[in-house]
């Protein structure tokens, strides 16, 4: 069992977590991902890494409670655990490759979308470990849902917080808080890492594609063993197939085809809904009353 | 119990259209009468031609005749001398190719039913709590076994009995691998048959890590230097599937074979007490024709679907074992053969619709001995499908040789190995199964795990 030490609840449906994996927590570096599974009976989910602890041995994820498995796991308390916490999968990001001077050469624009703060934390905090600092916007719907903006700010040059609804910080998405740097403050960047929901991503992309800045995106498509064995997670980027899980997951946002990424993500929304309706009101589905046959 | 010489003893399956709809176990295989009756067809040939076609050289005759005499432990114990997992065998082993091809019996008659009483021996251990013989003493050298499938389960096996501190990791949270994920529990029961001839291999002394991706989490250069491994074996098998690459292809609907059996075998999707999401389909196409095609139809059939294989040459060439064809063919699989798809068809919302394929005719032989498909002109035609399942074969995982210092590959990514010895080109490094010859059988790869235990010994002690 992979054990919860510390659990914390940042938003009303996003929660952090402590988890004790030796092997993970030895040998990830940002960018990576882990899959998790509840008990016997869970399904393999795949959580972006937030932060990790070389002598304590713990990986941190954040997740926001979605489906059946997500709620599942906010009822996890600490002193529980994971029956399966298996990872670091996937490749680090390409910052991690780049040697000082190479960075220092540059101009990184980190912009975060809701529970996407998580993955992009570890790698605003790892520049900053090795003497680089980089600005980040974090934005949301609302300021109920803006995460870590604490631990960023003290990772980070500049953060910059934005809200559709103007709660909190600038009002606008992401996209608007870029032209306002880009546009009106004047702010120079070489390459812009985006990490948030799908569509945050490809309108993201577009509008620095416009920029003409070289933009990185992290993808998160539906996976089953997150080692290149079943081939769910395939996407395509340049007009290539990519398996998200082995080849990424981070991808140059100026080549991947999230219109067909967000029709993937869709594959299993009938099952799930059923799933989520089957936790909250019993099984009063079993054996297809409604006369569809069942769930499977 | 009355015996023809000339006939084997029919063993009892379930019925074809029952067992159409559920994930029961085919084939109930022989009792111990039955299994008296067909041992006593065994001729007990002085030269028995049968051990030969063994890849692990199993003594046939000797553990036949216990079986005949009702000794049904010793004839367990026989065959555990060379083989980990018998029960696995047989069940899944090609034998009308391997012992039952070199029959005597076959000459005139049906051959001896060598598979179903190895079965019998095996089962009959399981139910009575016999343990194969370990070895009591230690020698103190660590061999980590990289992957636990058919493979790495035999060379930790072979090695612990020789006295071998051995540790599996496996990249998955279950053990088995394509035991678990790929054969479907239909002709392969989880529980009952591979998780007990895992526990046998336990009860030598091996021990499993299971959530270990070597190559991510730990790699082999850091297992022998910081880990203390004297030498490592690499069974991780050909787990990459091959798609197409024909328009249409990343569709929801689409899914490679190892995709539906993952969801199916591994992750028990077709249970509803099980979270993991699986969509059955209503009318699935599986494109291929081997016994992993095999085994994705007879799935979809079970979960409710009218199944059709699409396979472009025709029934002589199909890779699978004639008794899955047979099998399949009973349960109502449709075969649509010298037929190749061209593109799938999608609808607005991403979902497959239909796929357009057309008629191929057989043409001159190639290299690989089978006459080539080719396409008759004009003779394309639509299915109308809510699913397509590749199972076009699958190739070695680079995880492991692209994080290794010093390990030759060839250019299908398959790990280059000395054949008498499993060697690779590093140190210490050996290798078999799929990761060494791309896509074959259980017992090939077992094979392999034994050639490199007695390899990796050898280099061990030398």
């Amino acid at each position: 069992m992979y054990k919860i030490v510390r659990k914390e609840q940042l938003s009303e449906k996003i929660y952090l977590m402590d988890v004790v994996a030796p092997r993970v927590a030895a040998s990830c570096l940002p960018g990576q991902f882990v899959i998790v599974k509840i008990d016997d009976k869970g399904e393999r989910i795949p959580l972006t890494i937030c932060d990790y602890d070389r002598e304590k041995e713990t990986v941190t994820i954040v997740f926001q409670e979605v489906g059946e498995s997500t709620i599942l796991m906010k009822n996890l308390e600490v002193g529980d655990g994971f029956e399966d916490f298996v990872g670091p999968l996937g490749c680090e990001s390409e910052l991690c490759h780049e040697s000082k001077e190479e960075l220092e050469k540059k101009n990184i624009l980190f912009v975060a979308g809701g529970v996407g703060t998580a993955p992009v934390y570890p790698q605003v905090k790892w520049l900053h470990e090795n003497g680089y600092d980089a600005d980040v916007i974090i934005g949301a719907r609302s300021k109920d849902i803006i995460i870590l903006e604490e631990e960023m700010k003290k990772v980070a040059k500049n953060v910059y917080v934005c809200t559709d609804d103007g709660s909190y910080g600038f009002k606008g998405n992401g996209c608007d808080m870029i032209k306002e740097l880009v546009g009106n403050q004047g702010k120079k960047y070489d390459l812009v890492v985006a990490i948030g929901p799908v569509i945050m991503m490809k309108f993201t992309s577009l509008l620095t594609k416009e920029l003409g800045i070289k933009t990185v995106v992290s993808m998160n498509p539906i996976m089953v063993d997150g080692t290149g064995m079943c081939g769910a997670c395939r996407l395509v980027v340049g007009g290539e197939v990519k398996f998200a899980c082995v080849d990424g997951p981070e991808f140059d946002g100026h080549l991947v085809d999230f219109d067909g990424a967000m029709k993937r993500q869709r594959m299993y929304k009938t099952q799930e809904g059923r799933a989520i309706l089957a936790l909250e009101e019993g099984d009063t589905h079993k054996n297809g009353g409604c006369g569809c046959g069942g769930d499977k | 119990m009355q015996v023809d010489m000339f006939k084997r003893v029919p063993v009892r399956e379930q019925e074809p259209k029952v067992r159409a709809t559920n994930f029961e176990e085919v084939c109930y295989g022989y009792n111990l009468e039955e299994a008296q009756a067909e041992a006593s067809r065994c001729l007990n040939c002085k030269n028995a031609r049968c051990i030969s076609g063994c890849p692990v050289n199993i003594n046939i005759p000797a553990f036949i005749s216990q079986i005949k005499e009702g000794n049904i432990e010793q004839a367990y114990q026989v065959i555990s001398e060379f083989s980990a997992l018998p029960a696995i065998c047989g069940r899944v082993c090609p034998q009308e190719s391997q012992c039952e091809k070199y029959c005597v019996r076959g000459i005139k008659g049906d051959a001896v039913s060598i598979g179903k009483l190895e079965r019998f021996a095996a089962d009959w251990a399981t139910q009575n709590n016999i343990m194969p013989k370990g070895s009591e003493e230690k020698n103190g050298k660590k061999v980590a076994v990289i992957g636990s499938g058919p493979s790495g389960l035999t060379c930790a096996g072979d090695l612990a009995k020789l006295g071998y501190d051995v540790t599996i990791f496996e990249a998955l949270h279950e053990a088995g691998g394509v035991l678990v994920y790929g054969i479907p529990e239909f002709r392969l029961p989880k529980k009952k048959v591979v998780a007990a001839e895992i526990e046998k291999i336990k009860a030598l002394g091996v021990k499993i890590e299971t959530n270990v991706v070597v190559g991510k989490a730990v790699k082999i250069d850091e297992l022998i230097e910081k880990e203390g491994f004297d030498a490592v074996f690499i069974g991780s098998g050909a787990g990459l599937p091959r798609f197409m690459n024909i328009p249409g292809e990343t569709a929801n609907g689409v899914m490679s074979a190892n995709e539906y059996l993952t969801r199916s075998n591994l992750m028990k999707a077709y249970l509803d007490d099980y979270k993991t999401p699986i969509a059955a389909g209503t009318k699935v196409a599986v494109v291929g024709g081997g016994n992993v095609a095999m085994d994705a139809a007879r799935t979809a059939l079970r979960l409710g679907a009218e199944v059709h294989i699409v396979y472009r040459r025709s029934e002589e060439e199909l890779p699978a074992r004639v008794e899955e064809v047979h099998h399949a063919k009973e349960e109502g699989v449709i075969f649509d053969l010298l037929t190749n798809p061209k593109e799938i068809l999608v609808d607005e919302d991403g979902n497959v619709s239909g796929m357009v394929c057309i008629k191929m005719e057989l043409g001159e032989p190639d290299e690989s001995g089978r006459r080539s498909p080719v396409e008759v002109p004009g003779s394309e035609f639509t299915m109308d499908l809510d699913t397509v399942i590749m199972s076009l074969g699958t190739s070695p995982n680079p995880l492991i040789s692209s994080t290794t210092t010093g390990l030759e590959v060839n250019k299908r990514k398959c790990i280059v190995v000395q054949e008498e010895t499993g060697a690779t080109t590093k140190a210490g490094v050996y290798a078999g199964g799929d990761a060494v010859t791309g896509a074959a059988t259980v017992i090939l790869a077992m094979g392999a795990g034994k050639t490199a235990a007695k390899g990796i010994h050898e280099y061990l002690t030398k």
